[in-house]
């Protein structure tokens, strides 16, 4: 019978040790996971790039729901283990399940310890471990104002840099005379303050929180020891971490500050083992992923009845993820009366370095600014090799000693073979060439796949390059692109450009000559391509209704007991009592359920059975109205005010334009969907300043402003141009949705095109560059001279009459 | 198991079910969604997705399986099951192609209804 392994604690521990375990002795387990955390496993050590918005939460899941299942693993997600039963052998969770184990594996990790001040607990005081912290902390960033982080450790310094990144005013409050003072001496934590400071962030040394200070029942600010208090929108405290032990002691575990393990990660129980940031090996806790790799390995090992491998504890070495900083140490670098040190220190270029001797070999480096060397320090350090002899040119690293300098890969190339180049993976120079020759790889992903080597904190993922490019040569092409899905390592925009290259004009040849991995695609890249090949090809394309989301191909939102909604077109927002007397009469016929005013400026009708919707079209068609596409992801509304028809402040005529701009952009597709509004003054009574293109009339013309947002994010436009006449403001606006089709990928709103490419690249095309913005203006035109089209009257008329047809069976028939 | 072809009812025309897509049939026992992947095999499902009943005959079809349109749940199309991490399990009925004909299994269409 298959053995029963239960694993507490889905973090990054548990999910290597599975790794290894399944490579190691696939089917011999049926394995359970409890997560506390509602989620698959994911890398924890890129939240920051995550909170900075550097990553997505997809970038840095490492087990996906598709490994649980090939692994036959039983996650549950979201369920926490409240207690073990030694002598039973079983764990009971919250939700009352009692859950059977022949092997327990407890990977509970560490919690965020909460200094206990008065105010610890208020709303708008948060702690950095998770990714619920990460959504915390951004939906307080949404907002804006100021943060206070409490700690300038590696976690404080991270959440700092990010918030500061999210357009937060960020201070950092830390108890000791320099940051960082457990991973760095006082010289590198000074120039790491002057960076921090450089990115608008405020550093507060040997300052002592004393409380949080409360208003209207949340957090406000920080009031220090010496009396200062620091306003705070949000406080985030990151001064340190606790090992998750207390399950295990309620269970009678041996347990100190972590849960203790011998050398086989054993615990007190010999059916019970712990890995990660929980345990405690031989008087240690740690805090990195490294040592917790290391330990995996060994559980894995003993879990498969594999003697050898035993853990007899870890080196560290330290990186912070701020890019733009670069900073490394390793080892012991206190001061000593038996120690010898060696400092380099450059101010123009702000490059510190320090190696600290003890009897002729090397015990520790910090390095600040220039980090090149870091991983042959850190290798001289492991090694413990005696250094004597290049003791003088020692702090100039390797490439001195060896290649030529300036050779870029110099430092790499000098490194023996058991280098490590990845410490997070404790992966060697050696084992990635042999993996790189072995397997032919050619890219970091392979790599990455192969080895592990910078599938954790990326940041040796530059050394991997080199080693690379040290390996294949001229072969060697530098490659990060996030690729569309899992059917194509291609990304976006390779995809698009050699879609144009190639002349590709259908799905399928595109799938073939871009060499697609599965059949027919997936619902991520199929309603992408054919929007791509929609927009490359106008005219031509023949649009594939089964690469369509519901809502597209039906053109009605799908509804949430699978009815759906009707939103027809009111140009610019204006109706008559004609309109209206026909929509009270459709939603009379066929008692539909709902009618609503949307936040668009036109009538909803809720509730409409599928079979019904052709019915429906063809009344709303009979009196005039066709598709407001509400569902689309291409020209939404054109909201309006009543400008100068009506209005005492208008200076034009915003409805008019409005409609006019409604009537000649209806019906394009565009990458996401898109929404525009026009103003008829600067009181912006259509909120023009927060659409995708938003138009201000002023008394001498027109302000076309573009980039804006109302959504999941809320961005104020900016200026594109300010113009004389409608027809400029036209052609304007025109052409950039036209370079925003052209090179927005599938699903990316314009604000967030726009922040990719650079406003100021888009404003030189636009406006500075006439022929290039008459150029963008034709092809829409061209484009759209076969985009308007009702699609509600082609279905009236039969088209794809099997969507609203279903196929009967009487009752007869079935009973027989 | 030995059936016999009277055990199957004639449903409809391999051709009233699009290439990559699908169509709802309107049973006694409730819809059933029919689905034709892309290299023409047919598929007969209760169009209910065991997660909050999404009609899955309004998914996207892919490989041998369908995105359930409100909450992009996948379902493989042979088996039923909800496939990832997801759990569930949609009733899948015995579907046989004759001479361009759709049979499906009779007693699971009127257990369905029953
Ligand atoms: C009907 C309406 C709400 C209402 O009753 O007023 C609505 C309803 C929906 N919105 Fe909206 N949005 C409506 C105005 C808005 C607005 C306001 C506006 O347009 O002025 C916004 C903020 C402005 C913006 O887009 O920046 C808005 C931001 C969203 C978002 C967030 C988009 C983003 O990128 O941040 C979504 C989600 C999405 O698109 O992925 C969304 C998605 C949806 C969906 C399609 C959700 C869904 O997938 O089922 C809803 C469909 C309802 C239906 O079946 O008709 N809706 N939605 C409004 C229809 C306007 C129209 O006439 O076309
Ligand atoms: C923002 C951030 C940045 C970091 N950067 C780095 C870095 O650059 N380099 C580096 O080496 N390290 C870094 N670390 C540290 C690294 O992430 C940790 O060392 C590592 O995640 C520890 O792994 P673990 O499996 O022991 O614990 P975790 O990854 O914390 O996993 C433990 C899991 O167990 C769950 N759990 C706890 N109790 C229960 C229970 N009773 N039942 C069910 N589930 C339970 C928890 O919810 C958690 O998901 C960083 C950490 C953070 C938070
Ligand atoms: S935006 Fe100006 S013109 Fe329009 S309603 Fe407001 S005040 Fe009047
Ligand atoms: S109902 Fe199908 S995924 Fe939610």
């Amino acid at each position: 019978m298959t053995e029963k392994l239960v694993v507490i604690g889905n973090g990054m521990a548990a999910g290597r040790v599975l790794d290894h375990l399944f490579e190691q002795a696939p089917g011999r387990y049926a394995v359970t996971v409890f997560g506390a955390e509602p989620r698959v496993n994911y890398n924890r050590i890129l939240l920051s790039p995550v909170l900075s918005g550097e990553k997505t939460f997809d970038d840095i899941v490492t087990h996906d729901h598709a490994w649980y299942a090939a692994h036959g693993v039983d996650l549950r997600a979201g369920v926490t283990v409240t207690a073990i039963d030694r002598a039973a052998k079983t764990v009971t969770d919250t939700t009352g399940t009692v859950t059977p184990y022949d092997k327990l594996l407890v990977a509970t990790g560490s919690s965020p310890f909460i200094i206990p001040v008065p105010g610890a607990n208020l709303p708008g005081v948060v702690t950095y471990r998770d990714l619920d912290d990460v959504n915390a902390m951004l939906a307080a960033a949404e907002k804006g104002g100021s943060a206070v982080v409490i700690g300038g450790g590696l976690l404080g310094l991270e959440a700092a840099a990010g918030l500061a990144m999210r357009g937060m005013k960020v201070s950092v409050v830390h108890l000791m005379p320099t940051l960082m003072e457990r991973q760095l001496d006082a010289a590198a934590g000074y120039l790491l303050q002057g960076a921090m400071e450089a990115r608008g962030v405020e550093v507060f040394t040997k300052a002592n929180t004393k409380a949080i200070v409360e208003e209207d029942g949340r957090a406000v600010g920080v009031l220090l020891e010496d009396g200062r208090t620091l306003a705070a929108d949000l406080v985030v405290m990151a001064v340190g971490i606790r090992p998750n032990a207390g399950l295990a002691k309620a269970a009678g575990l041996n347990v100190n500050r972590g849960l203790v393990v011998d050398d086989e990660m054993r615990t007190n129980d010999g059916d019970v083992f712990a890995v990660g940031e929980c345990v405690e090996h031989r008087g240690q806790c740690y805090g990195l992923v490294a040592p917790l790799f290391e330990m995996a390995k060994v559980v894995a090992a003993r879990l498969t009845d594999d003697p050898a491998p035993r853990y007899e504890g870890s080196f560290l070495s330290t990186k912070l993820k701020v890019t733009g900083v670069d900073l490394f140490s390793a080892g012991d670098f206190a001061d000593g009366p038996d120690r010898d040190e060696i400092v380099l220190r450059d101010a123009a270029r702000k490059i510190y370095k320090r190696l600290v001797l003890k009897d002729d070999q090397l015990i520790g480096a910090v390095m600040y600014g220039d980090t090149a060397d870091g991983p042959y320090f850190f290798e001289l350090v492991k090694s413990g090799e005696d250094v004597s002899d290049i003791r003088d040119t020692l702090i100039f690293g390797r490439s001195f000693a060896g290649a030529g300098a300036g050779d870029p890969n110099a430092a790499v190339a000098g490194l023996p073979d058991s280098a490590e180049i990845c410490g997070c993976n404790g992966v060697c120079k050696g084992a990635i060439v042999g993996a790189i020759q072995a397997k032919g790889l050619t890219d970091v992903n392979g790599v990455r796949a192969h080895t592990k080597a910078s599938a954790s904190c990326g940041s040796c993922t530059g050394l991997v390059e080199q080693v690379l490019a040290l390996t294949l040569g001229e072969g060697f092409q530098k490659a990060d692109v996030e690729p569309m899905c899992g059917c194509t390592d291609l990304g976006h925009d390779d995809v698009r450009r050699l879609i144009v290259a190639k002349e590709l004009k259908t799905i399928p040849q595109v799938m073939q000559e871009l060499e697609w991995k599965t059949s027919c695609g997936c619902a991520k890249c199929r309603p992408a391509l054919n929007y791509y090949l929609l927009c490359d090809w106008p005219g031509e394309y023949q649009d594939d209704s089964q690469s369509r989301f519901i809502n597209e191909r039906v053109h009605a939102n799908i509804q949430k007991d699978g009815t759906y909604s009707v939103v027809p077109r009111m140009w610019g927002g204006m109706t008559s009592p004609s309109e209206l007397r026909a929509i009270a009469d459709v939603a009379d016929k066929f008692a539909i359920p709902a009618v609503k005013v949307t936040g668009g400026q036109r009538i909803d009708l809720l509730g409409v059975k599928k079979e019904d919707l052709p019915a429906v079209w063809a009344d709303l068609n009979a009196a005039g109205m066709v598709s407001g596409h509400a569902y689309a992801k291409g020209l939404r509304t054109v909201k309006t005010c009543v400008g100068t028809d009506w209005c005492r402040f208008g200076t034009q005529d915003s409805t008019g334009l409005g409609i006019k701009i409604e009537k000649f952009m209806w019906g394009s597709w565009t990458p996401a969907k898109l929404k525009l509004a026009v103003s008829g003054c600067p009181r912006n009574c259509a909120e023009a300043t927060c659409k995708d293109v938003g138009v201000i009339c002023v008394e001498s013309g027109y302000e076309v402003h573009f980039a804006g947002a109302a959504g999941l994010h809320v961005r104020q436009t900016d200026l594109l141009c300010k113009v004389a006449t409608e027809e400029e403001c036209m052609e304007h606006i025109a052409a950039l949705t036209q370079l925003y089709r052209e090179q927005g990928r599938y699903l990316e709103r314009m604000y967030k095109w726009a922040k990719r490419v650079g406003l100021d690249t888009i404003r030189a095309q636009i406006v500075d560059d006439a022929a290039r913005r008459r150029a963008l203006f034709d092809r829409f035109v061209l484009s759209q001279s076969t985009a308007q089209i009702d699609p509600w009257a082609e279905r009236v008329a039969g088209k794809e009459a099997h969507e609203f047809n279903p196929l009967k069976l009487s009752l007869a028939e079935a009973a027989e | 198991m030995n059936m016999r072809a009277s055990d199957f009812i004639d449903v409809g025309s391999l051709d009233d079910v699009p290439v990559r897509g699908s169509r709802v049939l309107r049973a006694p026992g409730g819809d059933i969604a029919l689905f034709k992947s892309a290299e023409g095999d047919i598929f007969a499902l209760r169009d209910e997705c065991p997660h909050k009943k999404g009609p899955l005959s309004q998914g996207i079809v892919h490989g041998r399986s369908v995105t359930c349109p409100l909450h992009n749940w996948i379902i493989d199309l042979e088996s039923g099951q909800a496939m990832g991490a997801d759990h569930g399990c949609t009733n899948v009925i015995a579907v046989r192609v004759e001479n361009g004909r759709i049979l499906l299994d009779a007693r699971a269409l009127a257990a369905q209804a029953a």
